[in-house]
């Protein structure tokens, strides 16, 4: 198909899709619009792990961000009751000025980043390195103190969330009371 | 290459999802929107480190973003608890409006 293998054709449909939905997400008025596009720009790149085969944080991903924290998100919009549009815009020069702030960072990205392919590698790349066995062995031999580290930081802001979510209601109970 | 598809395109494509995510942060006041934003960066970050870990055929990077993901969920529960209850006491999450600290 014009020289391109089926690869580099959804490494480009994927990448279309996911720029595309990433710009609906910023400029799409509604909040919940905004969130329903961000899941899909999530899908999009987990589709690009699965090209970089790396299957199992593919499904991570989707698990983690589309499943549980967009959820989150989808319930702290509706809790807040934020579904109409009432939310001040910018000044038009605010707005003009950040475009034109972040389009000098592109450029200032790429251009640092362009030139990294002249690296000579000698490694080709192994298939198998993005499943869960593999993925495993290294979390549970190398990793593990960070493992059980990010176990303590996962703990403490479950209390954390939990503690800043509850203040409020008891001071109203007590109030109620008297 | 990875599978054919050069890493400076990788590149390319973090780097706009990286700059569309600082629009999102510069132009909105929705609070929400900003986190969501957030995020869109962070994970652009990740697509950049899964494709260099493959580029080097190294599984690191992969447990890399394993653990960022878990931070990444530590730091939405805690915005968010704390976001509702900035809305709870000035009934507003215009970024704007959260000055309270400058005075």
């Amino acid at each position: 198909m014009l020289g391109y293998t089926i690869t580099q054709w959804l490494f480009g449909i994927l990448s279309f899709l996911a720029v595309m939905f990433a710009l609906l997400v910023v400029f799409s008025k509604n909040p919940v619009h905004s969130v329903l596009y961000l899941v899909l720009t999530f899908f999009c790149i987990a589709g690009h792990y699965l090209l970089m085969n790396a299957q199992f944080l593919a499904i991570v991903h989707i698990a983690v961000y589309a499943g549980a924290i967009m959820v989150l998100f989808l319930f702290v919009i509706m809790l807040l009751n934020l579904n109409e549009q009432h939310e001040p815009r910018r000044t038009s020069v605010s707005r003009i000025i950040g475009v034109i702030v972040a389009g000098l960072f592109l450029m200032v990205l790429v251009g640092v980043l362009k030139g990294t392919e002249q690296l000579q590698l000698t490694n080709t790349a192994n298939a198998e390195a993005g499943l869960i066995k593999n993925l495993g062995q290294v979390l549970f031999n190398e990793f593990l103190f960070p493992f059980e580290i990010v176990s303590i930081l996962l703990l403490a802001a479950l209390v954390g969330a939990i503690m800043l979510g509850k203040k409020e209601v008891k001071e109203n109970v007590n109030e109620n009371r008297i | 290459m990875i599978n054919g598809v050069s890493i400076d395109f990788y590149l390319v494509l973090s780097a706009v999802l990286f700059t569309i995510g600082a629009v999102g942060v510069f132009v909105r006041r929705n609070t929400i929107i900003l986190f969501m934003c957030i995020e869109l960066m962070l994970s652009a970050v990740s697509l950049l480190m899964i494709a260099f870990s493959t580029l080097h055929n190294d599984t690191s990077g992969q447990v890399f973003v394993f653990f960022t993901m878990a931070v990444a969920a530590a730091e939405v529960a805690v915005g968010l608890a704390i976001l509702s209850m900035i809305y709870r006491n000035s009934k507003s999450i215009d970024s704007d409006t959260l000055s309270n600290l400058k005075n």
